[in-house]
């Protein structure tokens, strides 16, 4: 029992070390973020491996999930004859929830646990002490502008799985299922607000690149410096920016939809 | 020729990201209707608003004219306060202009709708409208149409 206890308490304990580097570390990554401009074409170089090689994933994703959207909304709408209203439908799940969610996620599997285990693997081979024996400080030269290319890649894939899916939502809905194209984007139009619908899903979108992104690279720094700590640095950046990204999506939804 | 390549590809996802961003505000949102914000703002008092909410649709002969503004309780008049904001082009509208409260279709969500009068004068900003008519509530009439029912 008393062991069970003290476990417990040392797991505890464990976590609160682990916030506490993590939060040290943010703090030095976003001191250094003057490199990012400085170094500009690491940075590019970053944005390039980070954001570009997502982009296959993001736009298939999202048009497969605009298109079942179409699918389902219609099954469901029609029932009370208001196959009319898909277009908003589709729009607003999109733009409110499932593009900044599911792009995060998915954001977080393709994208993040690259960076894990590229920098893991940095550590590994002890590259991360070379550069500090050169007098390379490795956040710099490392760590920011990889944060910096997730924290600005994941708004704009963001963007872009809404705006495919919505395209996916009208080839199911106007081309197959036949609901009228001018209805599909008023009723679109009609339902979905600027402020309050794109600019808050975009707000989850920053907020959730940021949470991606500070967990990928951290846990990279953080792995254990062999081949096994590494896979499990891997899998633990996709497990907790996924359990993250669904908590806070729901505490940022309950902030911005809440009075309604 | 590496960093060329990096170069256009990282620019052209940046491109890419934005033009779906001003797709998502042209085409899927109503950004439109933050371009016209010359409007001029009329209250209306209501007995009852029923499910009248901030933002629904002001009409009149059924072409959308402006929004409901803002919705709050008089404590004085015991009535609710409607603000309507009211697009400046559509300045012409007489002074015993009727405001009620409609519904789209059976179930749909709640709208007013303006009836223009015969007066000469014309609504201006925070003018009150003397003629209102509030929200049907369902439970009401179906309680008159069971007192008619039990009085027969």
């Amino acid at each position: 029992m008393m062991d069970f206890l003290a476990g417990l308490g040392r797991a505890g304990l464990g976590w609160f070390a682990v916030l506490g580097r993590a939060s040290m570390f943010l703090a030095r990554v976003l001191l250094s973020q003057d490199a990012v401009l400085r170094r500009f074409s690491l940075t590019v170089a970053e944005l390039y491996s980070v954001g570009v090689r997502s982009l296959l994933i993001i736009v298939v994703s999202g048009l497969f999930v605009g298109m079942v959207l179409g699918y389902q909304g219609y099954i469901t709408l029609v029932n009370f004859g208001a196959a009319e209203a898909l277009g908003g439908v589709v729009a607003l799940s999109l733009v409110r929830e499932l593009g900044p969610v599911v792009t995060a996620l998915l954001f977080a599997g393709r994208a993040g646990s690259a960076l894990t285990a590229e920098i893991g693997l940095m550590k590994a081979t002890e590259q991360l002490s070379a550069m500090e024996m050169m007098a390379v400080d490795p956040y710099r030269r490392v760590f920011a502008p990889r944060f910096f290319a997730g924290f600005v890649s994941m708004p704009l894939l963001a963007a872009l799985f809404s705006a495919v899916g919505v395209v996916g939502g009208y080839l199911v809905g106007v081309g197959l299922l036949g609901v009228d194209s001018g209805s599909y984007f008023s009723q679109m139009q009609a339902v979905t607000d600027w402020r309050e619908d794109v600019v808050s899903g975009v707000i989850k979108s920053v907020v959730f690149g940021f949470v991606v992104t500070w967990i990928a690279v951290f846990q990279g720094f953080d792995a254990e410096p062999t081949s096994e700590g590494i896979s499990r640095a891997t899998t633990q950046t996709v497990v907790v920016s996924a359990l993250a990204v669904l908590g806070l999506d729901f505490i940022l939804t309950g902030l911005m939809f809440g009075d309604l | 020729m590496k960093q060329r390549f990096l170069e256009v590809s990282v620019g052209l996802f940046v491109l890419l990201g934005i033009a779906a961003l001003f797709y998502l505000a042209i085409q899927v949102s109503n950004i439109a209707e933050y371009r016209d914000r010359d409007t001029y703002e009329v209250l209306a008092y209501f007995d009852n608003i029923g499910g009248l909410k901030v933002r629904a649709p002001i009409t009149v002969s059924g072409v959308r004219v402006g929004r409901v503004a803002d919705i709050a309780y008089d404590p004085e008049r015991f009535q609710a306060r409607v603000t309507l904001a009211i697009q400046s082009a559509h300045d012409h509208l007489p002074a015993d202009t009727q405001a009620s409260i409609f519904t789209a279709g059976l179930l749909g969500e709640q709208y007013i709708g303006l009836e223009p009068g015969g007066d000469f004068e014309m609504l201006q900003a925070g003018d009150e409208m003397l003629f209102t008519q509030s929200a049907l509530v369902l439970e009401n009439m179906i309680g008159r149409f069971l007192t008619n029912m039990s009085a027969d």
